[in-house]
């Protein structure tokens, strides 16, 4: 049941069940843009500043990042984003790093004229032995409201699910330098994609 | 190549396939040389696990030789090697605490939303053991691919048969870790529910762990002539109160620990297991936990349960009240392999464990199909079939 009081416990945004959570996380982001969040977090056994680097480098983003077909960069915080869309359709946009401190922390949002407006932040925490715990949120207007989320969803798409998948990747790809596949060989591997 | 596939319950075939190639880095292909049927293969082949699909390749106990290496791997071609069935990476959190079964590194990504879903976490990546643990193609085949072979297989000496190791693969580890999470103390008495493969390791491993006394509990006399030969007393729990047995046998008090080496596909005629096998085939319930609730009972109080048995999702009158009252331990849990694999190895080359007299028929692949039906219905005299792809050659 969603609620209309503030929030009063420690829980991380995404978890909550109270009303209009989204607008709420878009305001805790510099210009931060859409309705609805989702979070995930992984702990990677590496050390942070290699996590923070790897990621760092958005040439590496596709390599884990199932849904993202492309990514070009054109400046120091500028990119152009192709992103994989429901039946075989794609949704592109400029990012703008709007904030980013070394090893701890990276938020983005989108520019004028994006497919899908979207923003978010991605946090590194040092975890001594554990390795690096890592946060990504996304704050994003879903295209066509209820129904768009149903076609994302059952073509496994939604970014929920994404963030997770993605963030399991990257961690397997940090922590043992390959990405787990059941291919029997390298070409069912291109077909069956991360 | 040629390989053995789930087509539906009750129906597995020899199928031709195209031979696996090296994809990441670490893998290696290994030529089959020995393969067994798991008592867990008989849940796939009774389609008691889901997300299997047509085609799948099954096993997950093989071994063989090196044909192939990918460029991380540490290991040559014509090495001999067993494969645990687990899929561990080696470097994450868990694998370098020895919970190798635990690593999460070795599941796809996409493969671990069911897992999520059902348990609340992803499972470990596993060989022929159906879409929720990876979908990797299994060992009873004439090639496998194999991940992470610089941490995984475990290179076995020239001159040592296949028979005497190929067990390293699953369920001595198996059994053995049943009999530490035991957590045995000189003087014990332990209770073993089953007496299949992984039951009669767990007797051997429990003796060699400082128990005094086994007592092993079956309905196959074959099965429980075996687990005497290895020094235990055996209850046929067709012709005995099983209970009221123990509580005999052991003044009164219980057994110290409890092993149930049997799990979710328990045989024998007990009202809750009848009822049991009615809601499993109703969907009301998925396993058939019959032993575990016998197994809790007869423990004595401040004793440990210790749950090999593999189950995969709900059961119904799980006896909590008496696993509080009586203070119980209870632990559980997919084989870390890789952690007692070097230690077993060893224990088998001092001849400290028997193994080779678990194997009742050794078959070429090609005749695969007819060792899932043996092993199926013929469980008195079957206790483990090997497959050897070297006899079709």
């Amino acid at each position: 049941m969603p609620f209309d009081n503030p929030q009063s416990d420690d829980a991380p945004l995404d978890t909550s069940k109270r009303r209009g959570v989204g607008a709420e996380a878009a305001a805790q982001l510099p210009d931060g843009k859409g309705d609805t969040v989702v979070a995930n977090t992984v702990t990677i056994a590496r050390p942070v500043a290699d996590v923070f680097a790897h990621f760092r480098d958005f040439n590496n983003l596709p390599g884990f990042m199932e849904n993202v077909d492309r990514i070009d960069v054109l400046d120091s915080t500028r990119s152009h984003w192709v992103v994989k869309a429901p039946a075989g359709r794609t949704v592109e946009w400029d990012a703008r790093i709007t904030e980013e401190q070394r090893d701890r922390s990276i938020a983005w949002t989108s520019e004028e004229g994006a497919d899908v407006a979207n923003s978010g932040r991605i946090e590194f925490r040092d975890a001594g032995p554990r390795g690096t715990i890592v946060t990504l949120t996304i704050v994003y207007d879903p295209p066509g409201g209820v129904i768009g989320q149903f076609f994302a969803k059952l073509f496994q798409r939604e970014p929920k699910i994404q963030a997770r998948r993605d963030l399991r990747r990257f961690k397997q790809l940090m922590e043992t330098g390959e990405v787990a596949t059941p291919a029997m060989n390298p070409k069912q591997f291109e077909e069956m994609g991360l | 190549m040629k390989a053995l596939a789930w087509h539906g319950k009750h129906d597995v075939r020899i199928d031709n396939v195209p031979d696996p190639e090296i994809v990441n880095p670490r893998d290696c292909i290994i030529k089959v040389t020995s393969t067994a049927i798991c008592g867990s293969d008989l849940h796939l082949y009774d389609a008691y696990i889901p997300t299997l699909q047509k085609g799948d390749i099954l096993g997950h106990e093989f071994m063989g030789e090196v044909v192939e290496v990918g460029p991380k791997s540490t290991l040559k071609k014509g090495q001999r090697v067993v494969v645990p069935f687990t899929i561990s990476c080696g470097s994450c959190y868990h694998c370098n605490k020895h919970q190798y079964s635990a690593c999460p590194n070795g599941l796809p990504a996409d493969n671990q939303d069911l897992g999520m879903e059902l348990y609340g976490t992803e499972m470990a990546g596993l060989f022929g053991y159906s879409h929720l643990t990876g979908g990797y193609a299994g060992g009873q085949a004439e090639y496998v691919r194999v991940p992470f072979s610089d941490v995984g297989p475990i290179v076995i000496p020239d001159g040592v048969e296949d028979d005497k190791v190929l067990f390293l693969s699953d369920i001595l580890p198996t059994g053995w870790q049943a009999a530490e999470y035991a957590q045995i103390e000189p003087g014990d008495t332990v209770a073993v529910w089953g007496c299949g493969p992984v039951g009669l390791f767990a007797v051997q491993s429990a003796f060699l762990q400082g128990a005094e006394r086994v007592i092993a509990i079956d309905h196959f006399p074959h099965r429980l002539e075996l687990a005497k030969k290895f020094g235990a007393e055996t209850i046929n729990f067709e012709e005995t109160a099983t209970y009221e047995a123990l509580m005999e046998m052991t003044g009164g008090i219980g057994p110290d620990a409890v092993i149930d080496a049997v799990g979710l596909e328990a045989h024998g005629l007990f009202v809750d297991n009848v009822v049991d096998q009615v809601k499993a085939s109703l969907f009301l319930g998925t396993d058939r936990p019959h032993s575990i609730r016998q197994a809790i009972i007869a423990c004595r109080k401040g004793g440990r349960v210790s749950m090999p048995a593999v189950y995969g999702g709900f059961v119904d009158k799980f006896p909590l009240g008496a696993f509080m009252e009586k203070g119980l331990t209870l632990k559980t849990g997919q084989t870390h392999v890789q952690h007692y694999m070097p230690a077993l190895l060893n224990a088998i080359m001092e001849d400290k464990i028997d193994t080779e007299f678990m194997i009742s028929h050794r078959l070429p692949l090609s005749e695969a199909p007819k060792g899932y039906d043996l092993f199926k219905n013929n469980q008195n005299e079957c206790t483990k079939v090997v497959l050897k792809p070297g006899l079709d050659r």
